[in-house]
């Protein structure tokens, strides 16, 4: 699926929602739920995502030309955002990610949802997952 | 009695739905609603009488100044302080400990000396207190707390000895809402002649407060959190004292005689009061401190009790919760955890019904360490809170604990 398919698929999925902002939120925290666990031994500081108020650890690998994301928080609700930053950007090529526009973010109207504090997190996050496109670009792209 | 009816009336913004749901204001440790009656004198300050305090020849500043000094004496009967100079505005507790850390300590304090502070301070009470240590090459003890959030007076009182010179504690515990025996603390230290800041912040809304009687030196307090405006509130320190600190800040207002050979400065309180004070917030103070008296101390401390009780009860049947701070003595503050569930989800669950609480480590970092913990979720109440509001944060609480406690802590 393309980036704009799952995007897409995402959208519809919260329309059911009704824009409840309480089962919104439920939601948000049953995905995190469901984000597999980072090893204990991957949540260090270099992994930490900078800017977020909660703990967030970002691994990443680079398989086949595909950057792989794995992702952990101390808070469910954070581990849901970032789990479905992962949805849209998992195995995708570098250039993909980058060139990726997260239009599903406010359609779903996750930074009025989260707040001010936390849609700066969401930023950091976003920000994190490009430059490490970014930076397996520039390395492998030769 | 409390006429809960009538004091609802007087909170405009607790009048309002949040999220769909009608708020309920449960985060007054951090900042209490305002009533009407101070809105109003902020409104009349600044349409009717707007002026500078204590120096125009004309009507408007002679009745901005008439206002302004009446708020001092509100203030110095509120804290119970013998003379109305003793009572120095600042923009709140945080002011008031550093105006003491600068001016007090910079004089009186000493390489070799000894400042106890205690675990459960707010960040407040403890980093002026480091920087002046820092300075000067004197030592910081902490009196440890207990696991129930209070304190260990016996270690408090083997920590006090000759070289002790000041001993600053919060009255009341702002994560915790632990109580604190200030008499205790206060007559260990007079036994050595030191002196005692209490830090007010969280007592000046609930406890009866009577400076002279405790016999403390300093009294910090933040008039937001007595349903008056931010950015301003009160040191009380005792006169001698007072007279024997050098100027805080230098300005306006603090000088009797300026040359450029000479400065002299102004007498209390106006010493400590550089540069053009919060004029507006002080005038409305006034208002807050009227409020407070009309429906009285004892009254409101018996009906936060009453809604503490009532809510702690419930919130320990719910599984998973586990109430941190259990302190016989508490104000209606209710700090707590759920398992599995991290305090910033739960904030925000509870926001999305309309119930705002504080989550985090709330500015005392140190106490949250010793607990192990980053932080906590809070519950804290005023006046206008209900035992209605209580059950509705209850059965929103159940409901999150329902979905997301994992099934193994029910079976305990």
């Amino acid at each position: 699926m393309s980036t704009r398919q799952i995007q897409e698929e995402i959208i519809d999925e919260f329309s059911i929602l009704g824009g409840d902002r309480e089962s919104t939120i439920f939601y948000i925290m049953e995905l995190g739920e469901k984000l597999p666990e980072l090893e204990e031994s991957a949540k260090v500081e270099e992994n930490i995502i900078k800017g977020c108020q909660s703990k967030v650890w970002l691994v990443t690998e680079y398989q086949d030309g595909k950057v792989v994301f794995n992702a952990d928080s101390n808070t469910a609700i954070t581990k849901g955002l970032i789990s479905l930053l992962i949805r849209v950007l998992n195995e995708k090529t570098p250039d993909e990610i980058i060139n990726t526009e997260l239009f599903f973010i406010d359609k779903i109207g996750m930074r009025q949802l989260v707040g001010s504090q936390r849609s700066n997190g969401l930023t950091a996050m976003i920000k994190q997952m490009k430059m490490y496109a970014l930076a397996y670009k520039a390395k492998f792209s030769n | 009695m409390i006429d809960i009816k009538y004091i609802r009336e007087q909170f405009p913004a607790i009048h309002q739905e949040v999220n769909g749901f009608p708020l309920i204001y449960f985060d007054n440790a951090a900042t209490s609603q305002k009533p009407k009656e101070v809105i109003d004198a902020l409104n009349a300050y600044y349409e009717g009488y707007n002026s500078n305090v204590h120096r125009g020849a004309h009507t408007l500043a002679a009745k901005a100044t008439d206002a302004f000094e009446d708020t001092r004496e509100s203030v110095r009967a509120f804290l119970g302080a013998k003379h109305i100079e003793e009572i120095i505005f600042t923009k709140g507790t945080t002011e008031s400990i550093n105006l003491v850390a600068y001016s007090f300590g910079r004089k009186f304090i000493n390489e070799g000396d000894e400042i106890i502070i205690s675990g459960m301070e707010h960040h407040s009470n403890i980093v002026p207190w480091q920087i002046l240590c820092e300075e000067k090459g004197a030592k910081l003890n902490v009196i440890p707390v207990k696991g129930n959030g209070e304190l260990d007076y016996e270690v408090y009182e083997s920590l006090v000895s000759e070289k002790t010179k000041l001993v600053a504690v919060a009255y009341v515990s702002n994560s915790l809402g632990t109580i604190n025996d200030v008499k205790r603390i206060i007559a260990k230290a007079k036994s050595v002649n030191a002196k005692v800041l209490l830090d007010g912040a969280q007592s000046s809304p609930h406890c009866q407060i009577n400076v002279a009687e405790m016999d403390c030196d300093f009294y910090a307090f933040s008039g937001h959190k007595v349903y008056g405006p931010t950015g301003i509130g009160a040191l009380y320190g005792k006169k001698e004292i007072l007279e024997a600190m050098p100027p805080f800040l230098g300005g306006g207002e603090m000088i009797k005689e300026v040359t450029f050979a000479k400065t002299t400065f102004n007498d209390l309180p106006y010493k400590f009061e550089a540069g053009t004070p919060n004029i507006g917030d002080t005038v409305a103070l006034k208002n807050a401190i009227d409020f407070v008296n009309r429906v009285g101390k004892e009254e409101i401390a018996a009906y936060e009790l009453e809604l503490l009780e009532y809510a702690t009860d419930q919130m320990k049947q719910i599984a998973g919760i586990k109430l941190v701070g259990t302190a016989a003595e508490k104000v209606g503050v209710i700090s707590f955890l759920m398992d599995g569930v991290h305090h910033f989800d739960l904030g925000m669950m509870l926001d999305a019904r309309g119930i705002a609480i504080r989550t985090g480590h709330h500015c005392t970092q140190p106490l949250m360490s010793s607990f192990g913990i980053d932080g906590t979720a809070r519950v804290s109440f005023a006046v206008y809170n209900t035992k209605e509001e209580v059950d509705v944060l209850v059965e929103v609480l159940q409901k999150i604990s329902d979905r997301f406690v994992a099934k193994t802590s029910k079976v305990v």
